[in-house]
């Protein structure tokens, strides 16, 4: 099977503008979680969030960004630096770097442009329908974000964009995997980004009892396993990887991070909220992905698991990965990054298959943090509150996310081909 | 009343803001899509803005025949 290698990074997240910024963040277990100070939230029942550290509006042309929602802004800035940091030229005229027609993005948002969406619809509801703008629609579009990172780096072979809820960024790589693997393109922008840190989902959120209301503690609330977790902390920010065929990488002579060796899905067709509380489609799309990868549990050494920190969401996965992976769990190190950056919902799959890459190049698992009192029986091992290392040799790692409507997708990745 | 050149003046600001035109090229003689080069939807928003800024209603029938810098300003003279 055609081997996929990864050859750039980016992201802009809670924890900073970069992946270097982001992974030291990680490292260091270092909470992007904060009170929302603005008037909207006070009456909320959440009102603790994981905005970006760094205002993408401030990096993009000013006529350009008001014509573009936060969330596409947040996923042209980690595309940016995942398409320079493959070693291409951002602003090149088409065909400098990159034949278009072999160049394909697949980049997910999970809700799409929310906030131009309900910004104008204030402006129709209050000033009538002259104020709303005529840039409403390719602002808000869920293909928005992939669609204008296709027209910067002109690509032509395909422009994706997978929505299955927290599942849709790892959809979005897995679609990049089969992509390159059908011959449809050599490579592939994949990612994901999301912006809901508004008034609207965190009240919908909110109302479903989903959010963390521990308003007067932020740092601690995103706390995955731990007994006293009430929810996940809404997050924000965007991923993206450079990713191609191994023919190809060499051809350019690219620094290589590591392989994305294969990909599983499943659909729990259980509940539109609730995972399946038997863990069977988790499980599915964790042993899929190893079968994909040509790989058994065996060689799996890390998880960076979905763990958004609800308290039936952690108890089942950790369920899960005991059920796909058996006895093998054992020398599995578990982690959810998702106790420092809160659950960016579409861009999360994204964001931790970055911080996988990264641990196992590193070889350096990043900590949940505050797991001060884990749920007994877990059957998992975490690396609780301190970052923890991984053996010398050849590794291999799964990525979970599921999703709202039950999508599970779980991507493996391994160190194999390093270069970088 | 405002003069012609205040006119202009508030309405270059106005193209400079939706469409990242420099003022000083916002003139009278000059066409809107082929000198300024201010896309469609572009055009929707500064005439929407002028509503705003002057107070006049600008039918989207009308929009059309404003097609340089000079026809906007004497529309807004005369119905402002």
């Amino acid at each position: 099977m055609t081997e996929i290698v990864i050859t750039g990074l980016g992201a802009t997240t809670p924890l900073g503008g970069d992946v270097a910024s982001t992974w030291a963040g990680m490292l260091a277990g270092r909470s992007g979680v904060s009170l929302i100070t603005e008037e909207w939230a006070a009456e909320l029942p959440a009102r603790i969030a994981a905005k970006v550290a760094v205002d993408p509006s401030e990096l993009i042309d000013r006529v350009k960004a008001r014509r573009l929602d936060r969330s596409t802004q947040l996923a042209l800035v980690a595309a940016q630096e995942a398409w320079r940091d493959a070693g291409f030229d951002w602003d090149a005229e088409e065909g400098v770097d990159v034949d278009p027609q072999t160049l394909l993005v697949s980049l997910a948002s999970g809700i799409g442009g929310l906030h131009s969406l309900l910004n104008n619809w204030d402006n129709h509801r209050d000033k009538g329908y002259r104020r709303v703008s005529p840039f409403t629609i390719p602002m808000l579009m869920a293909n928005a974000p992939a669609s204008n990172v296709g027209i910067q780096i002109h690509a032509k072979a395909g422009v994706h964009t997978p929505v299955s809820a927290c599942a849709s960024s790892n959809e979005a790589i897995s679609l990049g995997i089969d992509q390159l693997r059908l011959g449809r393109a050599e490579i592939a922008v994949v990612g994901g980004t999301e912006s809901t840190i508004h008034p609207l989902p965190m009240a919908a959120f909110g109302q479903m009892q989903a959010l963390s209301r521990r308003n007067d503690e932020p740092e601690r609330a995103s706390r995955p396993w731990d007994r006293d977790r009430d929810g996940f902390v809404m997050g924000e920010g965007a991923a993206v990887l450079v990713i191609e065929t191994l023919e190809h990488a060499l051809a350019r002579g690219a620094k290589i991070y590591g392989t994305l060796a294969g990909s599983g899905i499943s659909a729990d067709s259980h509940d539109i909220v609730q995972p399946d509380p038997s863990g069977a489609g988790q499980a599915k799309a964790m042993q899929k992905a190893l079968a994909n990868a040509g790989l058994t549990a065996g060689d799996i050494r890390h998880v960076n698991a979905h763990g958004t920190s609800t308290p039936q969401g952690d108890l089942t996965e950790a369920g899960s990965i005991r059920n796909a992976l058996g006895a093998a769990t054992d020398q599995v190190v578990v982690t959810s990054t998702k106790s420092m950056t809160g659950h960016l919902l579409g861009g999360a799959g994204a964001l931790e298959t970055i911080a996988t890459v990264m641990a196992l190049h590193d070889r350096l698992v990043p900590p949940t943090i505050n797991l001060e009192n884990p749920e007994p029986d877990l059957g998992i091992d975490i690396a609780a509150n301190v970052a923890r290392p991984l053996p010398d040799g050849d590794l291999a790692a799964l990525n979970n996310s599921f999703g709202f409507g039950g999508a599970n997708v779980a991507v493996v990745v391994t160190n194999a081909n390093q270069t970088a | 009343m405002a003069t012609t050149e205040e006119i202009r003046a508030q309405l270059a600001e106005l193209v400079n803001e939706v469409a990242g035109v420099p003022v000083e090229d916002v003139q009278l003689d000059k066409s809107f899509v082929d000198d300024l080069d201010v896309d469609s939807l572009a055009m929707v928003e500064i005439l929407v803005g002028c509503e705003e800024k002057f107070g006049v209603t600008i039918p989207d029938e009308e929009s059309k025949n404003l097609k340089t810098v000079g026809d906007a300003v004497a529309y807004i003279e005369a119905h402002s």
